[in-house]
C-alpha cells in the first residue's frame, strides 16, 4: 500500500474513455460500481462539453459480486445498441473488474453476435498501465482492429493520396491545449501544400479508419499518445512517422525539416517536385513567431540566468526545458516528468539542459526539490502551480493534469509557431518583471511579510531563531532571504548550534559567500 | 390520510450518475477538526477524490488515500502490517484525535478485514480507529456520510440523565453545550433536562448554531450534535436521549442510535425551507411536551423575505434526476413555493425515516393544489432524459455530468451538489436555498443573445 494526497497521471480507465469518447460515435461501458462514472464530470466541465458524454456504466453492485454479471453486461451493450446505434462499444474493464476477474471477453463475444455495433473490451491492466499508456494502448487497438477487419473484407484502400497527405494521431479530450494544437498543426503542412488524411481520434469517424494507409506519414506530436499507433501502421502498412514534437522554434524547425525529408522520397517518385522548406522555416522563424525576436530583445536580457525548475509530462517538459535554456537562456537547475515509463527517453533528451533530472509520480517530491532549489519561476502542472504559491514563487502550468482554466475559450496552441509565442508570453509573464524586481533590490524589498516555513516535508527538524535574530533576517531583502535563512540553518547544523542568535547569523554570513 | 394522493414510488434499472460516497471525506474531514480520513482503496478513487471535489485538495487536506497495489490484492502482502506503516506516517505528519478508514469497493470485494484489523492497532497507538465502509457497492453521494456517522454513534460516551454535563456559564449563550470532563458537572432541574436531545448531521458551524438558536427560543436546549466540531466532544447517547435528524439521508445513522444506543429518534420533516424548519421544530416542541411559540409568525415573515424570489419560480416546472438524497426535502420546499415538480428521482429512498417528510409533501401538494411528483428510485438517466425531452421543465436538478449538455438542449439547470456544500438549513437559509434555485431562471431572463438550443446532436444521450 501507498500513501497518496495527490496522483499525476490516473487510473487506467480513463485512458480508455478518453480515446473512446473522443472518437465518434462511440460508446464505451464501464464494468464499475455506482460512482465511478466521474469520468463524465471531467469531461462536461472541464472542456465544457455540448453533449452528453458517450460513456455509461454496467454498475457492480452486491448482487454482482455475489453472483456474477451474468447477463447484466451483455444486456447493458445489447441495450446501448438499441438506444443509439453506435458505430462501436468498447467494454471498460476497471479496477474493480481486474479484481473480480470475470470473463469479460466471454461477455463481449457473444453480445457483439447479437449487436449491431462492433464490440470490443479494451485491453488495458488497471495494475500496470496507467492513463496515459492505457489511452496509447486503445487507440491502437481500435485503429487495429479496424484495419485488420478491412483487411479481411478486402476493403482497404491502400494507395497514396496524390497529394502529400498525413494523418496527425493522439489529439484527444481532456489533453492538454489538444484542440488549439490540433488547429495549429493543421495548418504548418497545410501551408507547405500538405493535407490533412485524418485526424485522430479527436472527432473522427471509425468508418473512415480504413482510409489512415492512403496518407504519405504520421505525425505524433505528443510521445504519450500515439507511438504505438504509429509504430504498428508503419510495421504494417510501412508509413513512416514523425515523433517530434513541434514545440519551440527549434523543434518546429527541425519537424518541418523531417516532412520535406519524408516527402521528398515520395516525390521523387510521384511527381518531379521536390519540396524545400528552408525559405518558409526561415520566414516563420524571423518574422512570423515573435519569439526569436523576443528572446534578443533587451526585455528578455533580464530572464539571462534566471533559474527555473520544469515539471510535467514528458513530452512539454522536455521541451519546455529546450525552449527554457536554448532559446531564452534560462537556467533550468531541475527538469522532470511523471511518465515513469518514458524515463529513459526523457533523461536523453534534457541531457545536458538541466542540472538535475527527476522522475517521480511523488509531488512531495517534486515540492521539496522546489523548495529546496528556490527557483525564480516554475513550469510545471497543476500542482506545481499551488507549490509555488505556497513557496511564493510564480508557476506557469504547462502539462496536463488539466483544470477548467487549461481549457481557455481564445486560441493558445503550444505547438508551431504560433504556439512559440504563446509560450513566449507564458514564460516571460511568469517571471517577476524585470524593473519591479530590480527596484525592490533596490529599495530592499516593499515586501513585509514574514518567510514562511518553506520546507514541504513534515519530518524536518526545527531550528529555533531568537526574535531578534527572526527580525534581522526579515531586513534582508525578500528574493534572498530565503538562503539567507537556509544558510544560518545549515551553518547552525554543521556547528550544532540549535538556537540562532544575531550573533549565529552574522557569523554565518560571515562563513558563507553572501 | 385517506384524502390524500398517495405516492407513487417507482424504480428503475439504477443507471444513474451520482458520486462515490467516499466523497463525503471532502466535507466531514472540514467540519471534524482533530481527525483525519484515510480512503483505503484503488487509484480510481483518489483520482476521483482529485477531480470531483476539486481543488480542496490543494489546501493541505486532513484525508489521504491508502493506495491499494497488486500486492495488497494479490494478499501478497499483509493488509494489517501495510495499514499499520501508513497510521504511523499519518500520525507523525497530521497527529490527529481520531483516524477514519473509509473502506471502498476495493476492500469490500477483497474483503479486507477493516473492522477487525483496527481494534488492534487501536491498541497498539492508542489512537481511535473508526471503520466506515463508504463504497459505491452499496452506497450513493451523501450516504458515505450516513455509514460515517453511524460508524461513530458507537464512540459515543454513555448517555447518564444524572450527570448532564454542562459548560458552566454558557446556558444562556448560543453554543452546543459540549461534554467536557474538564468542567464541572451541574445538575439541572426541569423535565427538559432530564433527556438529552441531539441532533445528527454534518452541517457547518455557522448553520449548525441557528437550530440551536430555534430550539433554544422555544426552550428546548440541544444537548449536543453529532458530527461534533472536534472527535474529542462527541455527545452522549443512551437510554432517555432523544435523537433527530437534519438531513434526509442519514437513516442508518437513526437506526444505529436507536437500535445500538436505545435513543428515541424523533421522526420529522427536515429543517429545509421555512415550511420544513417550522414542522421540524413543531415535531421536537411535541416530544418534549413544548407548546411552540411565534412560529407561525417567524415563518410568515421568512416567506415574506423570500417574495422576490417567489415571483420568479412561481408556476415553473423542475425536474429532479436524483442524486444526494436531499430531493423529497427541496421538492417539497419549491411545492411550496408554487413549483410544479415532475418527477423526483432518488437514489434510495427510506420511507420510514423520511416517512414525515413524505407526509408533509403530501399536505403541501394539497395545499398548493399541485399534482403529487412521481418518486422514482435508483433512476435510469438515459430514460429520464428522454422524459425530460418531453416535459420540457423549466429547470432541471442533475449533477454535472448532466448539466452542460442539457443547457446546450435548452433545459436550464442547476448543480445538484451546491446543495450539499450550500448553507440550506433552518429559517435564516432559505433564502440561500432560493437563491440556489432562482441562479438559472434569473440569468435566463437576463441574457438575451438568442441562441436557444447550442448543441447540433438531436435528443440523444
Amino acid at each position: 500500500m501507498k500513501l497518496a494526497y495527490w496522483m499525476y497521471a490516473g487510473p487506467a480507465h480513463i485512458g480508455t474513455l478518453r480515446v473512446a469518447s473522443s472518437f465518434r460515435n462511440v460508446h464505451a461501458i464501464m464494468h464499475a460500481p455506482l460512482g465511478d462514472d466521474y469520468f463524465n464530470v471531467m469531461r462536461s466541465t472541464s472542456e465544457r462539453e455540448r453533449d452528453f458524454t458517450p460513456v455509461t456504466a454496467s454498475v457492480v453492485d452486491r448482487h454482482v459480486l455475489a453472483r456474477g454479471s451474468q447477463e447484466k453486461v451483455i444486456n447493458n451493450i445489447s441495450r446501448k445498441d438499441e438506444e443509439q446505434h453506435p458505430d462501436l462499444i468498447v467494454l471498460t474493464p476497471t479496477c474493480t473488474s481486474s479484481i473480480l476477474q470475470e470473463d469479460l471477453q466471454n461477455f463481449v463475444d457473444r453480445a457483439s453476435l447479437s449487436s449491431e455495433s462492433d464490440v470490443i473490451l479494451a485491453d488495458v491492466n488497471y495494475h500496470r498501465v496507467n492513463e496515459l499508456q492505457a489511452a496509447d494502448r486503445t487507440l491502437e487497438q481500435i485503429i487495429r482492429f479496424h484495419l485488420d477487419r478491412a483487411r479481411k473484407r478486402s476493403t482497404l484502400d491502400r494507395s497514396v493520396t496524390i497529394v502529400p497527405s498525413a494523418n496527425i494521431i493522439g489529439i484527444f479530450t481532456l489533453g492538454f491545449h489538444n484542440q488549439h494544437d490540433c488547429r495549429e498543426l493543421k495548418r504548418l503542412p497545410g501551408e507547405s501544400g500538405i493535407s490533412v488524411n485524418q485526424v485522430i481520434p479527436e472527432g473522427g469517424y471509425l468508418k473512415y479508419l480504413k482510409d489512415l494507409p492512403r496518407a504519405w506519414f504520421n505525425i505524433v506530436p505528443y510521445r504519450e499518445v500515439g507511438l504505438m499507433a504509429a509504430t504498428f501502421l508503419e510495421r504494417e502498412y510501412g508509413m513512416p512517422y514523425i515523433s517530434i514534437t513541434p514545440m519551440g522554434i527549434s523543434n518546429t524547425a527541425d519537424f518541418i525539416g523531417q516532412i520535406e525529408k519524408l516527402v521528398n522520397v515520395w516525390a521523387f517518385a510521384l511527381s518531379d517536385k521536390r519540396l524545400n522548406y528552408k525559405l518558409y522555416i526561415d520566414n516563420q522563424t524571423k518574422f512570423v513567431s515573435q519569439a526569436a525576436w523576443f528572446s534578443k530583445s533587451i526585455d528578455c536580457q533580464n530572464l539571462a540566468g534566471k533559474e527555473a525548475v520544469v515539471f510535467g509530462d514528458a513530452t512539454h517538459a522536455a521541451s519546455i526545458t529546450k525552449i527554457l535554456v536554448k532559446e531564452m537562456g534560462i537556467r533550468v537547475s531541475c527538469s522532470g516528468t511523471y511518465c515513469k515509463h518514458d524515463a529513459e527517453r526523457f533523461s536523453e533528451q534534457v541531457q545536458g539542459l538541466c542540472d538535475k533530472v527527476i522522475v517521480t509520480e511523488d509531488h512531495t517530491e517534486v515540492g521539496d526539490t522546489i523548495a529546496r532549489i528556490e527557483p525564480s519561476a516554475i513550469f510545471g502542472t497543476q500542482m506545481e502551480r499551488h507549490i509555488g504559491k505556497r513557496i511564493d514563487i510564480p508557476c506557469g502550468v504547462i502539462s496536463s493534469p488539466v483544470h477548467i482554466q487549461n481549457s481557455p475559450l481564445g486560441y493558445r496552441p503550444f505547438l508551431g509557431y504560433e504556439g512559440t509565442n504563446q509560450i513566449a508570453d507564458l514564460i516571460y509573464n511568469s517571471f517577476n518583471l524585470g524593473m519591479e524586481d530590480h527596484l525592490s533590490d533596490v529599495f530592499g524589498g516593499h515586501d513585509t511579510k514574514e518567510v514562511s516555513n518553506k520546507s514541504l516535508s513534515t519530518d524536518r527538524k526545527d531550528i529555533n531563531w531568537t526574535p531578534e535574530a527572526e527580525s534581522e533576517l526579515n531586513k534582508i531583502p525578500g528574493f534572498v532571504r530565503g538562503r539567507a535563512r537556509k544558510n544560518t540553518e545549515v551553518f547552525a547544523k554543521q556547528n550544532d548550534i540549535s538556537k540562532i542568535t544575531i550573533d549565529v547569523t552574522y557569523a554565518a554570513k560571515e562563513k558563507s559567500s553572501l | 390520510m385517506k384524502t390524500l394522493e398517495i405516492p407513487t414510488f417507482e424504480c428503475e434499472t439504477g443507471n444513474y450518475h451520482t458520486f462515490c460516497p467516499i466523497s463525503c471525506v471532502a466535507w466531514l474531514y472540514q467540519k471534524i477538526e482533530d481527525s483525519s480520513f484515510l480512503v483505503v482503496g484503488t487509484k480510481t478513487r483518489g483520482y476521483f477524490l482529485q477531480n470531483a471535489p476539486g481543488v480542496m485538495i490543494f489546501a493541505e487536506p486532513r484525508y489521504a488515500m491508502a493506495e491499494s497495489e497488486e500486492g495488497d490484492i494479490s494478499a501478497q502482502l499483509n493488509d494489517q502490517k501495510e495499514l499499520e506503516r501508513i497510521r504511523l506516517q499519518i500520525r507523525d505528519d497530521r497527529n490527529p484525535s481520531v483516524i477514519i478508514w473509509i473502506g471502498t469497493c476495493t476492500t469490500e470485494i477483497i474483503k479486507m478485514d477493516l473492522e477487525g484489523i483496527a481494534p488492534k492497532l487501536e491498541k497498539q497507538l492508542g489512537i481511535p480507529i473508526v471503520v466506515a465502509r463508504a463504497n459505491g457497492l452499496d452506497h450513493a453521494f451523501t450516504q458515505g456520510e450516513d455509514t460515517a456517522l453511524a460508524a461513530t454513534t458507537h464512540r459515543c460516551p454513555e448517555y447518564n440523565p444524572r450527570m448532564t454535563t454542562r459548560r458552566e456559564g454558557y446556558e444562556d449563550k448560543l453554543v452546543v453545550v459540549d461534554i467536557d470532563q474538564s468542567n464541572e458537572f451541574i445538575e439541572e432541574k426541569g423535565k427538559l433536562n432530564r433527556c438529552g436531545s441531539v441532533l445528527f448531521g454534518s452541517l457547518p458551524a455557522s448553520v449548525a448554531s441557528q437550530p440551536n438558536l430555534e430550539s433554544k427560543r422555544q426552550s428546548v436546549s440541544v444537548s449536543g450534535w453529532l458530527p461534533s466540531q472536534k472527535y474529542s466532544e462527541l455527545p452522549a447517547l443512551g437510554e432517555g436521549v432523544y435523537v433527530c435528524g437534519v438531513n434526509p439521508f442519514l437513516s442508518r445513522t437513526a437506526t444505529t442510535s436507536m437500535r445500538r444506543r436505545k435513543c428515541q429518534l424523533v421522526g420529522a420533516p427536515f429543517p429545509i425551507g421555512p415550511d420544513g424548519t417550522r414542522a421540524w421544530i413543531e415535531k421536537i416542541c411535541s416530544v418534549f411536551d413544548v407548546k411552540p411559540d411565534g412560529l407561525e409568525e417567524r415563518e410568515n415573515q421568512i416567506w415574506k423575505i423570500l417574495s422576490d424570489y417567489l415571483e420568479v419560480v412561481a408556476g415553473k416546472s423542475v425536474f429532479f434526476m436524483g442524486d444526494n438524497l436531499l430531493e423529497i426535502s427541496i421538492a417539497r420546499f419549491l411545492i411550496r413555493c408554487g413549483m410544479v415538480v415532475y418527477e423526483v428521482g432518488i437514489p434510495y429512498m427510506d420511507r420510514r425515516y423520511q416517512a414525515a417528510e413524505l407526509l408533509l409533501l403530501q399536505h403541501t401538494c394539497k395545499k398548493m393544489k399541485k399534482p403529487m411528483p412521481r418518486i422514482v428510485e435508483k433512476p435510469d438517466n438515459y430514460s429520464q432524459v428522454q422524459r425530460m425531452h418531453e416535459l420540457q421543465p423549466d429547470l432541471a436538478i442533475t449533477g454535472m455530468a448532466h448539466a452542460n449538455p442539457l443547457e446546450a438542449r435548452d433545459i436550464d439547470t442547476k448543480w445538484s451538489v451546491e446543495f450539499t456544500f450550500a448553507q440550506i438549513h433552518g429559517f435564516v437559509n432559505a433564502r440561500d436555498a432560493l437563491e440556489l434555485v432562482t441562479r438559472p431562471l434569473r440569468r435566463r431572463s437576463d441574457s438575451n443573445l438568442g441562441c436557444r438550443s447550442l448543441s447540433k446532436q438531436a435528443v440523444d444521450i
